[in-house]
């Protein structure tokens, strides 16, 4: 084996070797996370459903990642369309406005949003985590439906266009329909990321604690920690499944539009 | 630059009223001047093509009359309405986009319903037009196959048939042959022709191909850097081009030059030649005169034959076999580069190898004067 590929191997152990342990403690019969363990047990994933304030968080986190994933995708649908199609004075600064916040400290974009929200005098509520969430969520969906955008041949569209359809019905019966799996593929990501938010959600939430921060504030309580695994890899398991989904609906959209045939 | 327009083909040929007309068209973009003034007339019903080599602006008039490019001067009246300002879906006016732009995500027939309005007739109805079109361009039965599964020849019927069954005025098609290898393409130009010919549709090509232009079109117009060289038809194009430029781009073309000019030239290797009875192309005085002759104008004579024709004397430097056609590379005595030559192989004819003496048979007639500069 070469030195680089065990640098690689040693690399992604350190990375990844500590979600493995998520699911080892949910499933382990103990409340003190640590070797050796002490048998099996389904217990944690039973209380799950009994702790109604968990239950009422993960109401919260789905609506708040279900609004930011739409919210994020139209705007986003917005600003691919215009950044790759038409020409305008401005359009790079306004696109690389749209990419800031992917290199922007979360923290900082968070205090920011506080302090803006406050003098406003806006109340802290699931809203407020939403435009949150779609601040950060949007170079995401910009870049996803961008590369859906680059990869259409702009001969469709004129071909709809010159086959007698307006602007509107064109865009409904071929550009839309074509555009769909890196729509599908940029909802499922913003989900995602939304879902798994911490810091922002930490600053502009109101009462209403969404998923990652209620177990933030459940980590105080050693005893509900297995729980807290247990929730984590299910989290987990359904973060794993969207990303790949997103990931093959991104592969389809891309052979799609250039008419490349992948699959029959 | 003179303005070689033959300005009598401009107008639509006789017999036939006008469908397109162009006139003063001027299109920048940015810095780039692409179109720089463009007058042409298309009649109904005609075949016609757009031809020249890459970049001069062949698919930007096409997109033109399209309306998927606004004029930025000059007039442009489809059957007998100005086109200002009307968008591309309300033109009749279809196009065949050089990638044929067929939408993935549908198959075979609902492309070539697509264009069909709801009002157009029940479903059945709709489905039977379709069963013709494709049936026109050889694709009957194909309706439920996915675009994806089509070849690139199956594409084109595909985006034929979807532009045919809207019947519109004019047919717009950028190099829609490009892509099909050889065989396929020679077969195709026949088809078109065919097609065209049986709807009776005003068609509109754009090609850099000038064999498929002068094998497929009415009238050509040859088009460089913007503007147009020349337009004629076929025959006019390749027998009387109006500059060197266009001889050059059609066909192949020997230019020798002229020694001695007034009443009577001498043409290099070729020998005296009365002024009178030569074809000129460009107006004279504009650099030193050079004859130009087709490959197939000259003969070579078998040893001894008696002829009518001029003869001239020379060295046969390199033969290529063509099967049908033998092409020799032959110098004339007294000059230094060789002429073309073209012989159609026939029984008894030998194929002369290289370092022959060969005499050569031509005609004053076939002789066009053209001036260096264009
Ligand atoms: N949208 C555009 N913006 C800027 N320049 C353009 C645009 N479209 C065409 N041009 C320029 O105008 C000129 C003519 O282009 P056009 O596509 O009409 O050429 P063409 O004759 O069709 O060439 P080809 O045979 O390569 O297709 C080219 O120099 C091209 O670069
Ligand atoms: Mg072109």
């Amino acid at each position: 084996m070469s030195g680089l590929r065990l640098y690689a191997l040693v690399y992604l152990a350190f990375l990844y070797a500590p979600i493995a342990l998520l699911p080892i403690f949910a499933f382990n019969d103990g409340t003190v996370i640590a070797f050796p363990l002490d048998g099996f047990t389904l217990r944690w994933f039973r209380e799950l459903p009994q702790t109604p304030a968990l239950v009422a968080s993960v109401r919260t986190s789905l609506w708040i990642a279900g609004s930011t994933a739409l919210l994020s995708t139209v705007l986003g649908l917005c600003a691919a369309r215009a950044g790759t199609m038409a020409r305008f004075g401005g359009r790079d600064a306004m696109m690389g406005l749209i990419m800031l916040p992917l290199v922007l400290p979360e923290i900082i974009v968070a205090v920011a949003l506080l302090v803006v929200l406050l003098a406003l005098g806006l109340p802290l509520t699931g809203w407020t985590v939403i435009a949150g969430h779609t601040l950060i969520c949007l170079p995401f969906s910009t870049a996803i439906l961008g590369s859906a955008f680059r990869a259409l041949d702009p001969a469709l569209e004129e071909a709809g266009i010159d086959l007698g359809l307006g602007r509107a019905a064109v865009f409904l019966r071929v550009t839309l329909p074509l555009l769909m799996p890196g729509i599908i593929a940029s909802l499922l990501i913003t989900f995602t990321i939304s879902l798994d938010e911490f810091i922002i959600a930490f600053f502009l939430t109101g009462t209403e604690p969404t998923l990652p921060v209620y177990l933030w504030g459940q980590l105080r309580f050693p005893q509900k920690i297995p729980v807290v695994m247990a929730l984590g890899t299910i989290l987990l398991v359904i973060s794993v499944v969207l990303i790949t989904l997103a990931e093959i609906a991104r592969r389809r959209a891309a052979a799609r539009a250039t008419g490349i045939d992948s699959g029959a | 630059m003179p303005d070689q327009t033959n300005t009598d083909a401009e107008a639509a040929p006789a017999g036939r009223c006008p469908i397109i007309e162009l006139s003063g068209a001027h299109k920048h973009f940015g810095d780039y001047h692409a179109l720089r003034g463009i007058d042409l007339s298309v009649g109904a019903g005609e075949f016609f093509s757009l031809l020249g080599p890459s970049g001069c602006g062949k698919t930007t008039l096409l997109r033109t009359i399209a309306g998927f490019e606004a004029l930025g001067a000059g007039r442009l009246v489809i059957g007998g309405r100005d086109m200002a300002g009307v968008p591309p879906n309300r033109r009749p006016t279809n196009m065949v986009f050089q990638s044929y732009a067929i939408f993935p995500h549908l198959d075979v027939g609902q492309n070539v319903g697509f264009g069909l309005r709801r009002s157009e007739g029940s479903r059945a109805q709709k489905a039977v037009r379709i069963g013709e079109a494709l049936e026109m361009v050889g694709l009957a039965g194909y309706e439920r196959r996915g675009a994806q599964a089509l070849s690139g020849g199956q594409r084109q019927r595909v985006a034929l048939a979807r532009a045919l069954i809207l019947r519109p005025d004019v047919l717009l098609l950028d190099e829609p042959l490009s892509a099909l290898d050889k065989k396929l393409r020679e077969q195709m130009q026949a088809e078109l022709r065919r097609l065209q010919r049986q709807v009776g549709i005003t068609f509109v090509l754009v090609t850099h191909d000038q064999e498929e232009a002068l094998i497929m079109s009415d009238r050509v117009a040859v088009m460089f850097e913007g503007r147009i060289a020349q337009l004629a038809g076929p025959q006019e194009l390749y027998r009387h081009p109006a500059s060197r430029r266009v001889a050059e781009f059609i066909g192949m073309m020997n230019f020798l030059p002229v020694i001695a000019t007034g009443d009577t030239l001498e043409i290099a290797g070729l020998g005296r030649v009365p002024r009178a009875g030569l074809r000129s192309a460009a107006p004279d005085g504009q650099g030193p005169p050079e004859a130009g002759i087709r490959p197939e104008m000259f003969s070579i004579l078998y040893p001894g034959e008696q002829t009518g024709r001029r003869t001239a004397q020379g060295t046969v430097r390199e033969t290529a076999f063509y099967g049908d056609m033998t092409y020799y590379e032959v110098i004339l005595d007294g000059t230094e580069r060789p002429v073309t030559i073209s012989m159609k192989n026939m029984p008894g004819r030998m194929i002369l190898s290289p370092g022959t003496q060969a005499r050569i048979a031509w005609d004053a007639e076939s002789v066009t004067l053209f001036s260096a500069a264009w």
